[in-house]
């Protein structure tokens, strides 16, 4: 094993090390040791990273393939255990080993008065060590495991305060809808196994290009919808993204880190990696768009109105996602993936300020008794201003640019999706404003308890805050859109990836370039947008006025959406009751009276028999004697026949 | 020993003899309650069988049906050695021999 091999496979060693050192010695590894090695880990992976990182880039950004071992093998097929580094899992590598170590470090602060703080480290870290397989797979299995891995670790995270009944239920519904996209994922799997006879990424594209696949084959068809409804339940998108709003209950570095910046993000990049799939796949891809801009849209207008500060966020991870799945849904592949790593920072950003802002609060999360947290909260105000922003898509801030080549691709493709897509953006910096304005401006409108108690965060939990904004700030300069630079850096990076894409499918990367004149214009249209709307939002919250009042006090079509168009309670009338009255019967009927008789029967009938059949042994010595000589009569008869 | 004595009285006599004996013996131990008269039947069972044993083998010339007979013997007084202590214990522990009283050895 070379140097750089040795580097790539330590990079999910490391964390599943500390998972396995805080876990195995939960409540007697000392607790100042806990963070260190939680963090450390984490930092030694993201170094490596970066190494490996530079020594791709000095070998001529070759992929490089790292076996592991052979895993198992049945028949022609086996399976390698081995790693994949290329461009996007290497992008992947830096986003989650990087904004997971800044969470980490925040989580030392954030949790140190939990009981449960070695816990949550050991969790996290084995977090971090599914999310890597996961992204450094060189096969769709490996991915499976990290994707699994990923949503144990979500689990588990969500019902972290598992005396909270509410939390596990979150937890269970969580795991649950992910186990529905994960059918989906894993059908998909057998049948790319069942087609292609392998499912190294490698060969499978390869077999792709070489087989003569036509555009719209219904094979490639049916697998690409099959993975894509793995990613949506991964990726909370309608109809599966009732999940993730729940998943709030869970610690907020949890949110921060897995619920916004990088597991919910594992269907994005399940999608990039497959583009050769998806290419030929145009049915698929227009089902990801609309889907993609529906939760867009459906998302947005449900934050608007919530006003806990974890569920606006929440929802507008949602929305950001249904963006990154239109981008793929218009084949923008890149800008896809690029949306994926500014919003990585200022979602992270967001949550780790939320989380800051409730940590002052006293676990106060509603955003109604908040207002005026500024004078306070100066370093959280900053940073939340900042990652607002940048999320908004106001210039020069990283969600700008990402989220501009996204509509500017989505124009190209589709007037009608651009207008909606627009729209949600709209939308965007009106709830991220409101949210914003809502909480550390006006006056405060807590408990006189909350106000005494009101303290900027510490260094371990504001210097994440400040890296996060900083990156928020200048993460879009990766991706310049052509207007401004005619190299765009993450463009040329990721160029590679679709080399097979192109040969399969050439006609779907052969889209007129919008001009420059359009691209300005479009620009100008989605930068007046979000001005405006926080214009708006300013104008309504910027006082402290229009606090939202009592839940009971909305009507009319505020109250459908307010109560996010009773999504869940549809699903609860449509799948859950009726799965909890089958479940009755079955208990009721099925199992306690037909097979609790079968086996209560084959019980009775033994004991019964025995009952009887007892009454044979009398201790009579004479009766015993008869029997044995009826025994000797007997086997002699049989024998003289 | 002179075998033509033996052989003065028909083969079939001796197996009508034996079985009868047998049982006898077989039906001794069946019917009565007391242990010693039970011990008796069966060395009446054995005998029998030690008859029929020395008729087939005088008739057939053969020695070795004879040095059986010994064998049984020997077992038959062991047998009866650790038998008699037994009966002898129960004696002790209940004054009598009734077979019927030993009813203990059930569920």
């Amino acid at each position: 094993m070379t140097a750089l091999e040795l580097t790539i496979a330590l990079i999910p060693t490391l964390p599943l090390l500390g998972f396995l050192i805080n876990g195995l010695g939960f409540k007697t590894v000392p607790k100042v040791l806990v963070g260190p090695i939680g963090v450390g880990v984490v930092l030694a992976s993201f170094a490596l990273a970066l190494s490996a990182f530079s020594q791709f880039s000095a070998g001529g950004n070759q992929p490089i393939n790292v076996l592991l071992f052979e895993w198992f093998s049945v028949g022609d097929f086996s399976l390698r255990f081995s790693f994949l580094i290329d461009q996007l899992s290497l992008l992947m590598l830096m986003v989650v080993t990087g904004i997971g170590s800044l969470i980490h470090l925040y989580s030392i602060g954030y949790m140190s008065h939990d009981e449960g703080y070695g816990k949550f480290f050991a969790y996290l870290n084995l977090f971090m060590f599914s999310m890597l397989l996961l992204v450094m797979g060189s096969n769709y299995l490996i991915m499976f495991i990290g994707w699994e891995g990923v949503g144990l670790c979500s689990y588990l995270l969500i019902g972290f305060w598992n005396k909270n009944h509410d939390y596990n239920d979150a937890a269970k519904k969580a795991f649950i809808m992910n186990r529905i996209g994960d059918l989906g994922f894993l059908i998909g799997i057998f049948i790319m196994l069942g087609q292609f006879g392998s499912l190294e990424y490698v060969e499978v594209f390869d077999k792709l290009v070489t087989g003569n696949f036509a555009v719209g084959d219904a094979t490639v068809t049916a697998i690409t919808l099959c993975l894509f409804v793995g990613a949506m339940g991964k990726s909370a998108q309608v109809p599966l993204y009732t999940w993730l709003p729940d998943a709030m209950a869970g610690p907020t570095p949890v949110s921060a880190l897995i619920h916004a910046a990088t597991m919910v993000t594992a269907g994005i990049y399940m999608v990039v990696r497959s583009n050769v799939l998806f290419v030929l796949a145009p049915t698929t891809l227009e089902i990801v768009g609309y889907v993609g801009v529906i939760t867009a849209l459906m998302a947005a207008t449900i934050g608007i109105f919530q006003n806990d500060i974890k569920k606006v966020l929440a929802y507008s991870t949602v929305s950001q996602l249904g963006y990154m799945f239109l981008a793929l849904g218009v084949g923008a592949f890149t800008s896809g993936m690029f949306h994926v790593i500014t919003h990585a920072f200022f979602k992270a950003l967001l949550f780790l300020g939320a989380g800051s802002v409730i940590h002052a609060m006293s676990n106060e999360q509603d955003i109604r008794n908040m207002g005026g947290l500024r004078s306070n909260l100066k370093v959280t105000y900053l940073t939340f201003l900042i990652a607002c922003i940048a999320i908004s898509g106001i210039p020069p801030f990283a969600g700008f640019f990402s989220k501009d080549e996204i509509l500017l691709h989505v124009f190209a493709h589709s007037k009608f999706l651009y207008v909606l897509a627009v729209l949600g953006s709209a939308m965007t910096a009106f709830y991220m404003f409101r949210l914003l304005f809502l909480t550390f401006n006006g006056s405060f409108r807590g408990t006189q308890y909350q106000k005494e108690h009101l303290h900027e965060s510490p260094l371990v939990m504001t210097l994440p805050l400040i890296v996060l904004a900083v990156l928020s700030m200048v993460g879009g300069f990766m991706g310049l859109p052509p207007v401004f630079s005619s190299t765009n850096w993450l463009v040329s990076f990721m160029e590679p990836l679709f080399d097979n894409a192109k040969l399969a499918n050439a006609a779907m990367f052969s889209h007129p370039h919008p001009s420059h004149t359009m691209e300005l214009v479009l620009m100008g249209v989605s930068v007046t947008v979000a001005l405006v709307s926080a214009f708006v939002a300013f104008s309504m919250y910027g006082k402290g006025k229009n606090v939202p009042a009592d839940d009971k006090s909305y009507s009319g079509a505020v109250k459908v959406v307010y109560n996010k168009y009773y999504v869940d309670e549809l699903y609860d009338s449509i799948f859950v009751k009726p799965m909890m009255a089958l479940s009755s019967i079955c208990y009721s009927f099925i199992d306690n009276k037909v097979l609790d008789a079968i086996v209560e029967g084959v019980g009775q009938i033994t004991r019964g028999t025995s009952e009887r059949l007892r009454m044979l042994q009398t201790g009579n010595t004479s009766y015993y004697l008869l029997a044995m000589v009826i025994g000797i009569i007997v086997v002699v008869a049989m024998n003289l026949m | 020993m002179d075998l033509e004595i033996i052989k003065t009285i028909p083969l079939e006599h001796y197996i009508y003899f034996s079985t009868a004996l047998f049982c006898i013996g077989i039906i001794g131990v069946l019917m009565r309650r007391n242990a010693l008269i039970m011990f008796m039947c069966v060395e009446l069972m054995l005998n029998a069988t030690n008859l029929l044993l020395t008729a087939f083998s005088a008739y057939n010339g053969d020695a070795s049906g004879q040095v059986f007979v010994f064998f049984i013997m020997v077992v038959a007084a062991a047998e009866v050695a650790v038998g008699l202590a037994i009966v002898v214990m129960i004696y002790r522990n209940s004054r009598s021999t009734d077979i019927g009283l030993l009813s203990k050895l059930k569920w």
